[in-house]
């Protein structure tokens, strides 16, 4: 029997799955149904300064007509009172002592103003705190959110007035709406965090209504820009989240947030580094019980791969992060199509003639036209295996029978090849590079 | 005896349940779903498989944008009577069944989608295209169905000025008058009548080419001729008592359901059907949607031979259609009225010239069946006295074409759909529109030439 449990910032989680700061956070209510639903940590709705939500909040973005492949909101923090709250935060962590209850806070940038924050909340008997740096709409005009989140000098001086206070371990949760989010995870790391929550969402404007002209949200005409989130965002997740993980100075506990829905989704955050992973949208749209699927999927997987436990291959993929200049120039694949399967759509084919690099014929045979790869012309793009609805593309490997070479090496033994398309064509000429 | 014949009237209800269009119409919400479930195949097999070769992934795609009017324009540009085919085509051996789905068993509705759009058009009066700078040309169609409409069409978008000859009192041809109800309205096809008179063809019904006019005339008055005439009504059987009460031809009784109120339609208690095409299966399932308790299809050869469509011969036997397989009549039988029909067992004999195998009757085989109505669904006749006082060569009544340009043996003369001869095609709405565009073109070019 697999072990789901995850060692996180001192703390322990039944299992990586936490419900984000969101609105399926908000209340008691929903902490008790997400709890019995299966989910192993409970980010509470973040809490703090007074205000005022508007209508309406959402937008989503459809694709090929499926709804919101992305989401993006407008909507504050929790508008209920903070003594409600905090009396409903105390009484989820009575009733649930096996779960994690943690609580995201954002209060103006004055220190008395989170040093009772502080207080107040760990007086519930919570697990852990987050700090929510990230909000990108609304909170921010007033100096909060991702205001601060996006000056490394204020994350460190507000964690470092949180950290006074604070006798549970800290999360700090990053807006992903920097040049350079490892600054800012050196930033918290400075001030003592013990963990990172990543990412917040993304600036973004999802639409403009034809009819009327709007933009989409809209609060009685008027609209703006505001976080984006769901399962588009995920890659841009994932990158952020191995970025921090591979820092050989932050060395803080990650929580991955971003696009998740799936097992499959989560487990990829936990490969690049994540202990746990957070989900709101995919809450928003599918509700708590997506969970169960989570830890099923997530169970069968280590099972099958051996991994007795999370740790066993969380940060796993880190390694493979690499840089360019390290790519192997010599690996080669091409096409190969797989005809059992091939439906004769032909989408392969209009691709690479009109978007790659015409490494595709189309041969006719009793009245119908089917694909075939020119193995010669093919530059093992792959954007005709991407393409394939029936995926009957694989991409095989070639053998250039010159061992491998990376790009840095080539430079290296071939001084200025970076410099030189005469030196470069007397290169390739020498290894049999062929381009198209 | 007296009225025992007749089938009990079934209920208004269940008429009206019975004769209302089988397929209901996509819902937005469906259309939209279907639309994105298309791939938006490069060099489609559904295209090559339309013979008039709609551009579907367009449309389907415009569908999927909320872009409906120009999904409309395009099927209307390569199928002017695009409502009416999204009816009546039989998809599942042409455009579906060519759908890189189908082997999943689950190919893109493209003809529902098709009627999505040019339903919107329909509701919506979109006028879609308007008529060429006018050429001075004057060409007259004779017959007033697909094949002429479709022509009409796309010469009066060349600016030719084109007059269609209708001898019925509606034009359409057989979609106004033939197609069962519960497959298309004839509203459908009158509306496409109208988008042809939009475009400022002059439809002259109730004129007959022969009668009212003489081909002489046609040919002095006018700068080419397209021939659509169509077939005629149905061969008789040539056997005796078919002058007998209650012995039908399909297309009238087709037509009856189409021009009468439903519920003065009589139908008889048990009826017979002679021959086993797509016609005897229109002609058995309103026999049995009127109320009719037993139907039967008589036919002389088997199941292999039939000409149905698959998907016809499942619907028939779904509808409760009975077939009586190597059954051929010999006799109807009655006094005043049918109540009888005589026939004889048959086998499989040598294939005919065209490669069919005949049947041939088993002496000493014949039995009697009692029915109250016998409906004839054997072939139609042919114009030949039309054809031969045009001129034109034709094989045993079916009009002679040159397949690139639709033009017959005299150059100024063209035909297309179901009058004329075209090898191993079948006779379908969507084939008389390909044949009336091929036509105009040929027309185009032959008047561009003139100068
Ligand atoms: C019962 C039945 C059901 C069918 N169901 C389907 C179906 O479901 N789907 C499908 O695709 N196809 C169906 N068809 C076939 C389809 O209707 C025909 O292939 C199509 O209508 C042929 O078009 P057309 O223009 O060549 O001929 P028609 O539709 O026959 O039109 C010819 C027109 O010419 C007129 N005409 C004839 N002689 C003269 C004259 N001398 N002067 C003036 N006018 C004249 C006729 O009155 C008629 O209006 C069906 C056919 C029948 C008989
Ligand atoms: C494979 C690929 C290669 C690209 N290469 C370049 C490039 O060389 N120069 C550039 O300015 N943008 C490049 N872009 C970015 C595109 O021009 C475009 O800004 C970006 O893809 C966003 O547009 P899209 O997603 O709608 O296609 C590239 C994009 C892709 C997908
Ligand atoms: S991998 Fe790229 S270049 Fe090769 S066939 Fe596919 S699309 Fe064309």
């Amino acid at each position: 029997m697999v072990d789901l449990s995850v060692k996180i910032a001192g703390l322990k989680s039944p299992n990586p799955f936490w419900v984000a700061s969101g609105p399926p956070s908000n209340t008691l209510y929903q902490a008790n149904k997400a709890f019995e639903a299966g989910w192993g940590g409970f980010v509470w709705k973040t809490i703090g300064a007074p205000i005022l939500n508007v209508t309406n909040r959402y937008g989503g973005i459809d694709y090929g007509g499926k709804r919101v492949i992305g989401f993006n909101n407008i909507e504050l923090i929790s508008d209920r009172p903070l003594s409600v709250n905090l009396k409903e935060i105390a009484e989820a962590k009575n009733r649930w002592p096996d779960r994690l209850v943690i609580v995201s806070l954002m209060v103006e940038s004055k220190r008395e103003a989170w040093h009772e924050i502080v207080k107040r909340t760990q007086d519930t008997g919570c697990d852990a705190i987050e700090l929510n740096y990230g909000c990108p709409h609304g909170m921010s005009e007033r100096g909060m959110g991702s205001a601060v989140g996006q000056v490394p000098e204020y994350c460190t001086m507000i964690t470092e007035w949180v950290m006074e206070a604070a006798q549970i371990p800290v999360f700090v949760k990053l807006t992903p709406n920097v040049t350079n989010i490892v600054a800012s995870a050196h930033a918290v790391k400075k001030a003592n965090a013990d963990g990172i929550s990543m990412i917040n969402t993304i600036n973004s404007i999802m639409g403009v209504d034809l009819d009327s002209l709007e933009t989409q949200p809209h609060v009685h005409g008027k609209g703006g820009h505001g976080g984006y989130a769901g399962p588009a965002v995920k890659p841009i997740g994932l990158h952020l989240v191995s970025q921090v993980a591979k820092d050989s100075e932050v060395g803080l506990a990650i929580s991955g947030i971003g696009g998740v829905e799936t097992w499959r989704d989560a487990t990829e955050y936990m490969l690049l580094g994540a202990s746990t992973v957070q989900v709101c949208t995919g809450i928003m749209k599918l509700g708590f019980r997506i969970v169960e699927d989570m830890i099923d999927g997530l169970t069968h997987w280590m099972e099958e791969k051996g991994f007795q436990n999370t740790h066993d291959f969380i940060g796993k993929s880190v390694p493979r992060v690499s840089d360019y200049k390290d790519f192997d120039i010599m690996y080669k694949t091409i096409a190969k199509i797989d005809y059992d399967k091939c439906i004769k759509c032909n989408l392969c084919y209009v691709a690479c003639e009109d978007g790659a690099h015409q490494a595709i014929e189309l041969v006719s045979q009793n009245g119908q036209r089917y694909p075939r790869i020119l193995d010669d012309e093919c530059v093992g793009c792959r954007m005709c295996e991407l393409v394939c609805p029936v995926h009957c593309i694989s991409m095989i490997d070639v053998d250039r029978g010159h061992g491998e070479k990376s790009w840095s090496q080539i430079v290296a033994e071939n001084p200025g090849i970076d410099q030189d398309w005469g030196k470069m064509e007397a290169w390739r000429k020498k290894h049999g590079f062929v381009i198209h | 005896m007296g009225e025992a014949w007749r089938a009990a009237k079934l209920s208004p209800d269940e008429l009206q349940k019975n004769f209302v269009e089988i397929t209901p119409p996509l819902k937005p919400e469906e259309a939209l779903v279907e639309s994105n479930r298309c791939l938006f195949c490069y060099d489609a097999p559904c295209m090559h498989a339309c013979p008039t070769h709609i551009n579907i992934p367009s449309f389907i795609k415009k569908i999927a944008t909320g872009n409906l009017k120009g999904s409309a324009r395009v099927i209307m540009e390569s199928n002017f009577l695009g409502a009416t085919c999204s009816r009546v085509c039989p998809v599942d051996e042409l455009c579906e069944g060519a759908c890189v789905y189908e082997p999943f068993g689950k190919p893109i509705a493209i003809g529902r989608l098709q009627r999505y759009a040019t339903d919107a058009m329909i509701a919506n009066n979109w006028r879609l295209f308007e008529p060429g700078s006018p050429t001075g040309k004057r060409i007259a169609c004779v017959g007033g169905g697909p094949a002429s409409l479709s022509c009409a069409a796309e010469l009066a978008k060349l600016g030719h000025k084109v007059t269609i000859f209708e001898k019925r009192e509606l034009a359409g041809g057989l979609d106004t008058y033939g197609i069962v109800v519960f497959r298309e309205p004839k509203e459908v096809s009158l509306k496409e009548v109208e988008m042809v008179r939009d475009l400022g063809v002059e439809v002259r019904t109730g004129v007959k080419v022969g009668e009212d006019v003489t081909p002489h005339d046609l040919l002095n008055n006018y700068d080419a001729i397209f021939l659509g005439v169509g077939l005629g009504r149905v061969l008789s059987l040539g056997i005796p008592g078919e002058n007998l009460e209650g012995v039908y031809d399909a297309l009238d009784f087709v037509e009856a359901t189409r021009t009468q109120p439903i519920k003065e339609i009589e139908v008889g208690r048990r009826v017979a059907i002679i021959g086993a095409g797509n016609t005897a299966v229109d002609a058995a399932t309103i026999s049995k949607r009127l109320g009719a308790e037993q139907v039967l299809i008589l036919y002389r050869r088997g199941q292999e031979e039939m000409t149905a469509y698959d998907f016809e011969y499942e619907f028939a036997k779904n509808e409760g259609i009975e077939y009586r397989f190597f059954t051929s009549p010999v006799r109807i039988l009655g006094n005043h009225r049918v109540d009888a029909i005589e026939c004889v067992r048959t086998q499989l004999g040598n294939p005919d010239p065209s490669g069919r195998r005949v049947s041939v009757p088993i002496s000493g085989s014949e039995f009697t069946i009692p029915v109250d109505m016998v409906v004839r669904a054997t072939g139609q006749h042919k114009y030949l006295q039309l054809l031969d006082n045009l001129g034109v060569k034709h094989d045993k009544g079916r009009v002679i074409i040159e397949s690139e340009t639709g033009r017959t043996s005299n150059s100024k003369i063209f035909a297309g759909g179901d009058c004329v001869l075209t090898p191993n095609a079948m006779a379908a709405t969507v084939i008389a529109v390909e044949h009336g565009k091929i036509a105009a073109r040929g027309i185009h070019q032959l008047l561009a030439r003139a100068g």
